[in-house]
């Protein structure tokens, strides 16, 4: 069987799942059953200054799909509520009674070296393996000057990653958030600050739905609302791309990165580690299903693994990474065309529709006089490759994007003459 | 009273009692069973359920309304089309309609959309705070209906809608023909029937004289001569006869006339119920007698039908609701004699076994009797020519029992027109009559504007 363990930052676990600070790590009672579920480490919700956080209630609010499937999740949660003293002692007994397993403390604070010089000794003192600067979480504690407040200034950033590594001996992973335009710039802060990782993504900012009876937004309190932190499997193809950018910036290539945002099952985590993650941190799927879920990720990944010879995690870590690249380096000479397989075909005609609506007129519909019967059909000579009918076919498997022999070599947008900047080709 | 069935017992059991085996024959769908049915549409495009359906709903769109929270919409969308939506929802034989087309049977799911259930679903479930649609103003033109069945109404309907003053007249004492008079009960339980026919109405502009029957008390050259077109759509009113020594015995009747008395009758308990009963046809007005006499009381029930199960006229959908209420099927044997007992009673039908041999039914010499206290036929109806027997009313011409029309519903007479089960094309459904009536409405109202054009 293939090993799951990882080393991450010199933070030893015995497979990437780890939950995410958030309410499933709030506490020793939850952190122990994720262990006995097979977690291999959790990020511990993160902790502040005393007196602890208030919450408000309600605090969730999910985005339905067609049949009532949790798509995407928010919450306006702040950090923990309960003082730093019981979550330190907690965090110390839970260490002690899972060695094996992975324990990050998660922090956030106030830009003033003072608080965190304080704080860094206590957390060290648990045991803990490493610690998350959470510079990411988007509602009620950037209005306090923290959370995404600071991670969207890099400045705030580099310097609050460097006080950490000052004070403080354990590996430091910067937690960042997307409420930003361009991910690399916090990630290449906190490089430069000295951070050992970096986590992403955290919550996105977020409204999911309104009550348009009375004319207020989800999650309510009391007849007002406010933005939240989205999460869950919607949040994924976000959290991928950030993963990718940081990976492939050439400044932060060797960054280890625990990948976060949307992963609820094995697929999803080698995904996130093939594009360049080294941990996978886990919260809304666990909220929606319970711990339990760790046993078919694991399962899962280790069959996978052995199915594709990978003996470790490290083997297959960034293999996706080369080939992500800019548009410009694309291969221009490439084509596909779609293909109907009209055994499969069941003649909804989605496909028909959406292309002749609103893409490029290249499925024909072709009836018959006697019957009635629709099929349809590609007009190859019109087709550009665009996917949208292979998007629209409620079919599996019904409608695939064919290579073409062009006979052509490989031109990227750089080289290709219709390029008014091209480079001159000899 | 039915005078044919008097000297059998009364039901056994209190009305309320038998009227739990009428309830609905398939429960309406809950919110959320709506929802994830809705969901199930694919909402494809030209989509096959609404190029077959008679009426031409548009299925895709009204089931994503539906899916979308917009039940006023989808109802209107329904009823736009088809101003029965709701007993069609209940009557429909979708099985072979717009459930049978649905994409889905042919896809990994291997289930259609339950297209009837949720046309239901959106109509239970519509509330309007007015008729939802206006009527176009005034044309000043008035038009005759005869019957009130699904044909007439429609046709009345749009009448209304489009400007004009609609006069029905109607032989029975209600309206609705055979969603009133001639549906099984369990199919449209309670009183659906006038429910629908009272919303309909109240668009306006549309009166309806009940006690009047052509060729009685009514005259197609008068209607002719004092309305700006006639509309018939006169159903088919007259049972088939089976040609046998005895049909008028005490104890033979046409399922239809049970049925009729069945829907009507305030006191369940109060009808006779043979402990035997053959049912003779293969319609769904046979499955819809054997089934409501089993549930009425009978022990014994024999559906009997000429040919194989193959050729039946009921659907297999009906074929099963007779098989799960324990009603005998027997195929393959044609009527040749009533029996009766001593006091000239029906006690039961000889039947000869049948084959197809060289495409022809042909009688095999070899008999069987089956005993039985009733025997009801459901062979079909056919149009009663009493009502098209006047001076003006022989001009229009019938190909048999169906008067002829052409594509836009004119009968050979100008300004008659007629639709529904009296005329030729479609396939004796309320959703085909209704279909009729609409088209025909619009056919009068384009013919007689084309007039005054004209003028």
């Amino acid at each position: 069987m293939a090993d799951l363990s990882i080393d991450f930052c010199g933070i030893k676990s015995p497979n990437p799942f780890w939950l995410a600070s958030a309410p499933p790590t709030d506490k020793a009672y939850n952190v122990v059953r994720a262990f006995e579920a097979g977690w291999g480490g959790v990020v511990w919700k993160t902790l502040g200054e005393d007196p602890p956080a208030v919450n408000v209630s309600s605090r969730y609010s999910a985005h339905y799909g067609k049949n009532r499937e949790v798509l995407g999740f928010n919450n306006i949660e702040l950090i923990t509520d309960r003082s730093l003293e019981i979550n330190l002692m907690e965090i110390t007994q839970v260490k002690r009674d899972w060695p094996d397993r992975a324990m990050i403390v998660s922090l956030m604070l106030p830009c003033e070296e003072k608080l965190w010089a304080e704080i860094l000794p206590k957390v060290e003192a648990t045991g803990a393996d490493g610690i998350e600067l959470n510079f990411g979480c988007p509602h009620g504690m950037p209005e306090r000057g923290m959370g995404a407040a600071v991670g969207q200034v890099p400045e705030y950033v580099q310097m609050v990653t460097a006080w950490c590594k000052k004070h403080s001996r354990l590996p430091v992973i910067v937690k960042l958030t997307p409420n930003i335009t361009d991910v690399r710039a916090p990630a290449r802060a906190a490089l430069a600050g000295g951070a050992d990782a970096v986590s992403l993504i955290n919550t996105i900012n977020s409204i999911t739905h309104l009550d348009l009876d009375r004319m207020v937004a989800f999650p309510v309190v009391g007849n007002a609302s406010t933005h939240g932190g989205y999460c869950g499997s919607a949040v994924k193809p976000i959290a991928l791309n950030m993963v990718a950018e940081i990976a492939r910036d050439p400044v932060t290539a060797g960054l280890p990165i625990s990948g976060i945002g949307g992963i609820g099952n094995w697929r999803d985590a080698a995904e996130f580690i093939a594009l360049g993650a080294g941990s996978v941190q886990v919260c809304t799927a666990a909220m929606l299903h319970g711990f339990r879920i760790v046993q078919e990720m694991k399962d899962g990944l280790s069959r996978w693994m052995d199915e594709k010879g990978y003996q470790s995690i490290a083997e297959f870590s960034r293999k996706a990474v080369p080939n992500t690249t800019d548009w410009k380096y694309l291969d221009m000479n490439y084509a596909v065309i779609a293909q109907i397989d009209q055994d499969k075909c069941i003649k909804c005609g989605k496909c028909y529709v959406a292309c002749e609506d609103t893409s490029h007129q290249s499925i024909a519909q072709l009836i018959d006089a006697a019957s009635g019967v629709r099929t349809y059909e590609v007009i190859k000579s019109e087709c550009v490759g665009c996917n949208l009918c292979e998007i629209t076919c409620p079919v599996e498997a019904c409608i695939t994007m064919v290579p073409q022999q062009t006979g052509k070599n490989y031109m990227n947008w750089t080289q290709d003459p219709r390029n008014p900047r091209a480079e001159v080709v000899g | 009273m039915i005078e044919s069935l008097k000297h059998l017992p009364q039901a056994r059991g209190s009305n309320s009692e038998l009227a739990e085996h009428f309830t609905d024959l398939a429960p309406p769908l809950t919110e959320r069973r709506a929802a994830i049915e809705a969901a199930r549409c694919l909402y494809c495009y030209d989509a096959p359920c609404t190029r077959i359906c008679p009426t031409e709903i548009d299925v895709a769109s009204f089931i994503r309304n539906i899916h979308d929270q917009n039940i006023n919409g989808a109802a209107a969308g329904i009823l736009k089309a088809n101003i029965f939506g709701g007993a069609c929802a209940r009557v429909c034989p979708t099985e072979i309609l717009c459930e049978d087309a649905c994409v889905r049977n042919h896809d990994e799911e291997g289930q259609p959309v339950k297209i009837g259930l949720l046309q239901r679903y959106a109509l239970d479930n519509a509330r309007f705070a007015a008729h939802p649609f206006e009527r176009a103003p005034a044309t000043g033109k008035t038009i005759a209906v005869v019957g009130a069945g699904p044909a007439g109404l429609s046709c009345a309907h749009r009448l209304a809608m489009l400007g004009n003053d609609v006069v029905v007249f109607e032989a029975r004492q209600k309206s609705g023909g055979l969603n009133e008079y001639g549906i099984a009960k369990y199919k449209l339980p309670g009183d659906f029937a006038q429910q629908e026919v009272a919303f309909l109405l109240s668009i306006g502009g549309i009166e309806v004289r009940h006690g009047h029957t052509l060729g009685v008390n009514l005259h197609l050259q008068d209607l002719h001569a004092r309305y700006d077109a006639v509309f018939l759509g006169l159903g088919l009113n007259a049972s088939r006869q089976l040609g046998l020594t005895g049909e008028d015995a005490p104890g033979l009747m046409a399922a239809v006339d049970y049925i009729a008395h069945l829907r009507q009758a305030s006191d369940l308990a109060s009808l006779p119920v043979p402990r035997r009963a053959i049912v003779i046809g293969a319609g769904n007005t046979a499955i819809d007698m054997a089934v409501q006499i089993k549930r009425m009381g009978a022990e014994d029930v024999t559906l009997v039908y000429r040919r194989g199960y193959e050729s039946m006229t009921a659907t297999h959908h009906e074929q099963d609701i007779a098989k799960m209420n324990q009603v005998r099927i027997k195929t393959w044997a044609a009527p040749l004699d009533v029996l009766l007992d001593d006091a000239g009673r029906v006690c039961g039908m000889r039947f000869e076994e049948t084959r197809m041999i060289d495409g022809r039914l042909t009688g095999m010499g070899s008999f069987i009797e089956i005993a039985a206290d009733a025997v009801f036929k459901a062979i079909g109806q056919s149009m009663d020519a009493v009502g098209l027997s006047d001076e003006m009313a022989r001009h229009i011409t019938r190909s048999g029992d169906k008067i002829n029309v052409d594509g836009h519903f004119r009968t050979a007479l100008p300004g008659i027109y007629a639709g529904g089960d009296c005329v030729a094309p479609g396939q004796d459904l309320t959703v085909q009559a209704v279909q009729h009536g609409k088209l025909a409405a619009i056919a009068i109202h384009n013919d007689i504007q084309s007039t005054v054009g004209a003028a």
